[in-house]
């Protein structure tokens, strides 16, 4: 009976079923940060449990950091106390910390991969919803709230309900200018910012198969923005090139038994799906969030929904409340919309392809004045490869702020914000009321070339056509 | 570790209307600079219960005196969608609210609502705004979410609720938060491990 790599996942790490019917999934990797992990440590003090797995367990900090502040105690004091909790917690149950010191910190969904510790056939949880970045291995990789996590570290399982499936099959080549992020940002838009509730994604088709990993893990993040807890990516040739020489890669003799192994996961063809949706690249335009959910976009040269175009009651009042926060007028064209701040950066889209394809197209132009432009490397290794190529030179002669790697902008817990309701073009994934650090802050969705485009030109453009990509 | 059995849960409700109403919305992030969930309670739904330029309470409806005290929130659908923060069930209990009635509910946030004891209960639309209504009319209003029967009775009327089975088992037999049976498995935990090379290996 052929069966999906979910299904395979799913059954070699079920450990029992609950007598509420839920399944006790053995967790092989945990992955935690400062922001949802000291009340769990709390929790198991108080309950006066260990850590069962501590050598499954890798931490990082990412959320609070400070991008333009690396040396300790950080300005505000919060932020200090949840490093030194995080710290102190890590060294109490022996849980290995990529501190910044080790110059292997960074967003915890990109030092995952970085390292090796994100592999194929694996289930992977971390308290935080992004976690399905790395299903772009083939893994089932899992948001958890803060009482899993001390699930997680006290049993190294959680309690699941089994996932249905959806394959999305998306075919043929991307136009110039189109990325990994327009994909999902199309897919969010066609299915819903609730469709995917109760299922994971399966992400196939040969615009997938032509994926590098980089581009798989900007979708594959994004997934929980169309309601999916998972989304994964079959492993293949493209993902074992990826894993070979990282640190926690197997190694000698055990790599050739771990590709054999990682591809036995792979979705059988003819294996059942729940539900098949299929797309077509050549439809996937540039696009950009109007709204303030991430299915509230468009492509770039559309306009700014109306109400009166609404197709139901329900879509009628999510425009109203959208263009009331949003500020920006219906039916109008998005394009030339003035912005104030450019970020680049986040899980989504910080990594190293993504500064490589902004600056190849920035070299020699500069940011629009009164334009704030950030540039935030995912983690302190992408930040180095970076810097070996010359990037952060290009961006910085450019205008762009080069900063020290963390979430930043995404959602400001460091000092990185928004200020009153400047409107910013960013690479991030949530473009939710006051996401970006103030109550009345703006936030407009794009891949990290439109960001660009938005930030030499001062306003939303078509990066296709201010860069000339052909 | 014996938990409560929550067969049922009766109080006066609030109506909180919109859909997609996000865990940002519910717990913005500056907040979650803590490393306890204590005093989460007051900035629920801060950004939108407060002005932002003068601090003022807003008309929002948790501002409204006539609904304080209400342990029932009322919302549309996918309530809780984006982060797994689980703040945002935290700020809400932390706040005195017990239950959560929607059109239906994003999946981290269900979840970590149910471990908390707290029974989130899905409504059809128009059950939904009829024990709005009755509420909007009489704020003393009480409603009761039955768990066992799955169903909402308030002023004389019964509407249908439903609660996952999974969910609905674990409230009313008292096995909401997992982690006793969890560690009860713990052996059978390490023979699964063993069979998976990646975790047999280190």
């Amino acid at each position: 009976m052929p069966k999906s790599l979910f299904e395979k996942v799913w059954t070699a790490h079920t450990v029992k079923t609950l007598a509420n019917g839920q399944t006790q999934l053995l967790i092989g990797t945990h992955l935690i940060h400062e922001v949802t992990s000291p009340q769990a440590f709390g929790m198991l003090r108080d309950l006066g449990l260990k850590v069962l797995m501590p050598h499954r367990t890798f931490a990082t900090v990412d959320h609070i950091v400070p991008t333009d502040q690396v040396v300790e105690p950080y300005r505000d004091p919060l932020a200090q106390a949840m490093m030194d909790e995080l710290r102190k917690s890590c060294a109490e149950f022996g849980i290995t910390f990529f501190d910044r010191a080790t110059g292997k910190q960074g967003i915890v969904h990109i030092v995952g991969p970085e390292q090796g510790i994100t592999q194929p056939g694996t289930t992977i949880a971390c308290g935080d919803s992004h976690t399905s970045t790395h299903g772009a291995f083939g893994a089932i990789a899992l948001g958890i709230g803060t009482s899993q996590v001390r699930d997680v570290l006290a049993t190294q399982t959680m309690a699941l309900g089994r996932l249905k499936v959806r394959r999305i099959e998306v075919n043929g080549k991307l136009r110039p200018g189109v990325y990994a992020k327009d994909v999902i940002l199309h897919i969010i838009r066609q299915l819903g910012v609730n469709g995917g509730t109760g299922y994971a994604y399966e992400y196939a088709g040969s615009t997938f198969d032509g994926f590098t990993m980089e581009e798989r893990m900007t979708v594959c993040n994004m997934s929980i923005e169309g309601g999916a807890r998972v989304g994964y990516v079959n492993p293949d040739e493209t993902t074992f090139a990826y894993l070979k020489g990282r640190h926690y890669s197997p190694k000698a003799a055990a790599w050739d038994a771990a590709v054999a192994n990682w591809k036995s996961y792979a979705s059988d063809p003819g294996c059942r799906y729940d539900d098949v949706v299929k797309i077509d690249a050549a439809d996937i335009a540039p696009s950009v969030t109007w709204g303030i959910n991430p299915g509230q976009g468009i492509t770039i040269n559309e306009n700014v929904p109306s109400p009166d175009t609404a197709t139901s009651a329900d879509d009628k009042a999510g425009i109203i409340e959208a263009l009331a926060y949003m500020k920006l007028p219906a039916g109008k064209p998005i394009k030339g919309t003035k912005i104030d701040v450019a970020f680049i950066g986040s899980c989504t889209n910080g990594r190293l392809s993504d500064f490589q394809e902004v600056a190849r197209y920035v070299k020699g132009r500069k940011v629009a004045a009164g334009v704030k432009a950030i540039a935030v490397p995912g983690s302190q290794i992408v930040a180095l490869q970076c810097e070996k190529l010359g990037i952060d030179k290009v961006l910085s002669e450019a205008g762009f702020e080069w900063r020290a790697a963390g979430c930043s902008m995404c959602l400001a817990m460091n000092p990185d914000k928004l200020i009153g309701d400047q409107l910013c073009a960013s690479s991030s994934n949530r473009n939710f009321k006051g996401r970006q650090g103030s109550p009345t802050g703006r936030t407009l969705l794009m891949s990290p070339l439109m960001v660009a485009a938005a930030a030499v030109t001062g306003s939303v453009a078509d990066a296709r056509e201010v860069f000339a990509v052909n | 570790m014996a938990l409560a059995k929550i067969t049922s849960l009766a109080g006066r409700a609030v109506c909180v209307p919109g859909n997609d109403i996000d865990t940002d919305r519910i717990i913005p992030a500056r907040f979650m600079k803590c490393v306890t969930f204590d005093g989460l309670g007051q900035y629920l739904f801060y950004d939108v219960r407060k002005d932002t330029t003068t601090g003022k309470d807003t008309n929002h409806p948790l501002n409204d005196a006539r609904f304080k005290g209400a342990t029932i929130l009322l919302s549309g659908a996918n309530f809780g969608c984006g982060s797994s923060r689980e703040h945002a069930p935290q700020a809400i209990q932390k706040y005195g609210i017990k239950s959560v009635i929607a059109e239906n509910f994003a999946e981290i946030f269900f979840g970590n609502s149910i471990t908390l004891g707290m029974p989130l209960a899905c409504a059809k639309r128009e059950d939904i705004a009829k024990i709005a209504a009755a509420v909007e009319k009489d704020p003393a209003t009480e409603v009761v979410i039955d768990v066992v029967k799955q169903e909402i009775r308030f002023a004389g009327q019964t509407v249908p609720a439903q609660i996952r089975d999974t969910a609905r088992d674990a409230l009313i037999n008292g096995r909401w938060d997992a982690i006793g049976e969890l560690l009860d498995g713990v052996p059978a935990v390490k023979e699964t491990a063993k069979k998976l090379p990646y975790l047999a290996a280190s």
